[in-house]
């Protein structure tokens, strides 16, 4: 089963980071991606930009509407993701755990529907 | 056959329904790998003992029977549905693969686990902590949805409602039936744990309604905790039913006739039910062996002190504030906080227990939460501190959402009225 792990960070946290900080968690991240990698539990693993490089893309009524943003509450933001393939929700939870960014943010682990499966299961 | 065996055997089957519906729920569930199919199955199972058992005799091994049959018996309606969807018949084919040896008839400790599997699932950290206490309720102690509904002041619908989400998420989110690992058992045993007594506490002293004791939850939970200690003999489980039977031993002294609230210290003592002390006593002390002072087993230390008092005026609040201080260490919170100072206010004096309760305020940590004004007031009327005790149970008072306490309050209140320095 596939689940989407979702790292969020308070980026104003992130900014105020001394370098050989930010450069030991970028380390972490990359070895941790090479051993699930190793492992056969990675799918793919990318970092973001952050949220001012966003854009918000709606179509309503049949116009579409691209604006800034994110503009989120929240003090955290999305700041990248870890797909992986995990047995079931605990070793998910086991291996999200295990992201080097869950020290300073929160990762949201998110089951991933097969919709084609789905669609033929209706 | 006559009417009086028959009723005599459907008496026997209602017996077993009660005693061992939730073992073959629980390995039901295991095999067929759903909590809805399974729950089917477990109504099939016994309307077919319904209608064989009169007629072939009951079988040597009733549990077995049950479990098989169930288990047959959702195969067979899977492939009924499957000919209108292929991914069921798919399902029934694997179900029935797997059949090799015959689940039913695989060793205890196997079927006992299945028992634990149920639980920790139900308790999943990912479920909110409203769908594990219902979801516990539903599936592990077997109570009806209205009576959850009606122990949590709740509407069914609402009840079912937060079930059905759980069942969904288990199966969407696929948290696994399973019992954890060592390396993670102690934190997930916390969450049963914590289900567990907020069950309990929910009966024995309600957040809100009109009255004291909901007895019904009570004992609901010191069963799941038995059920706890009899699968898995950990200290902090044996510490938490320790707890419950030591603080349920008081449940007949702790409100009067009329439904009122009455405190630790004006507690008919010969009231308090000994059989329950002696066997949270003897508990505690197993717990104790083991070394480990977890919050459950020094929550219990504290109870077991009060129990063994034979007045209010004999007991050791030295040790009790020694208790408090380990648990102070164990499980830091403004609440035990606030009842180390009680418990130093009886040893040293309402001075030195105001003291501590007013740096806690202070810190803004427990304003919005009765007891610590009530407790306040209370050091306050014994300081002869009339007006200030006045304030500090009018704060109480607006802050209580029980009835009984209201009127507890009240009376407090009531009786500051009637003298200045009459406490």
């Amino acid at each position: 089963m596939k689940y989407l792990c979702l790292v969020y960070a308070d980026e104003a946290q992130l900014a105020v980071m001394p370098q050989s900080e930010i450069d030991a968690l970028i380390d972490e991240t990359v070895a941790n991606n090479q051993e699930l990698q190793a492992s056969g539990h990675l799918l793919l693993a990318q970092a973001l930009e952050h949220v001012e490089a966003a854009m918000t893309v709606r179509v309503r009524n049949g116009r579409l509407s691209a604006t800034d943003g994110p503009f989120a509450e929240s003090n955290e933001q999305l700041g990248g993701f870890v797909f992986i393939e995990a047995r079931d929700l605990n070793e998910a939870v086991q291996i999200a755990g295990r992201i080097p960014s869950a020290r300073i943010g929160s990762i949201e682990v998110r089951p991933v529907i097969d919709l084609l499966r789905e669609r033929s299961a209706r | 056959m006559s009417h009086g065996v028959a009723g005599e055997l459907r008496e026997r089957i209602d017996r077993l329904y009660r005693s061992e519906s939730r073992r073959v729920l629980a390995t039901l569930i295991r095999l067929l790998g759903d909590f809805d199919l399974a729950e089917e199955a477990l109504q099939d199972a016994f309307m077919a003992a319904m209608e064989q058992w009169p007629r072939d005799g009951m079988p040597a091994n009733p549990r077995a029977w049950l479990i098989s049959t169930g288990r047959f018996k959702s195969i067979d309606r899977l492939r009924r549905r499957a000919r209108f969807d292929t991914m069921l018949g798919e399902l029934a084919a694997r179900l029935d693969d797997r059949a090799a040896p015959d689940p039913a008839e695989q060793d205890d400790d196997i079927l006992e686990d299945d028992r634990l599997r149920l639980i920790f699932t139900c308790c999943h950290p990912a479920l909110s902590p409203d769908a594990q206490v219902a979801m516990t309720l539903r599936e592990v102690c077997g109570l009806t949805m209205e009576e959850i509904a009606r122990a949590f002041l709740t509407s069914p619908p609402t009840v079912a409602q937060r079930i059905v989400r759980a069942k969904a998420k288990i199966r969407a989110a696929r948290i696994p039936y399973e019992v954890p690992p060592r390396g993670e058992l102690t934190d997930r045993l916390e969450t049963v744990l914590h289900v567990a007594y907020l069950v309990f506490t929910e009966g024995y002293a309600p957040a809100s309604g009109d009255s004291v004791v909901r007895s019904d939850l009570a004992d609901e939970a010191i069963r799941l905790g038995r059920l706890l200690v009899e699968l898995l003999p950990e200290p902090e489980a044996l510490g938490l039913l320790a707890l419950m039977l030591l603080q349920d031993s008081r449940r007949a002294a702790r409100t009067s006739a009329d439904g009122d609230l009455i405190l630790l210290a004006d507690q008919d003592r010969s009231c308090w039910n000994r059989e329950r002390i002696a066997e949270g006593t003897a508990l505690l002390e197993r717990a104790i062996s083991s070394g480990q002072l977890g919050p459950n087993v020094l929550q219990a230390a504290i109870a077991a002190a009060h129990a063994e008092a034979p007045t209010a005026q004999a007991t050791d609040w030295d040790r009790i504030v020694g208790l408090y201080d380990l648990l102070a260490r164990a499980d830091p919170s403004p609440v035990i906080e606030l009842n180390r100072a009680v418990a130093v206010s009886m040893r040293d004096g309402p001075s030195s227990g105001l003291a501590l309760i007013d740096a806690i305020l202070e810190r803004g940590l427990l304003d919005a939460y009765h007891l610590a004004h009530a407790a306040r007031a209370d050091l306050l009327r014994r300081l002869g501190r009339t007006a200030d005790a006045r304030a500090a149970y009018q704060r109480a008072l607006e802050l209580t959402r029980q009835e009984p306490e209201r009127r507890f309050i009240e009376q407090r209140l009531n009786e500051l009225a009637r003298g200045p320095g009459g406490g």
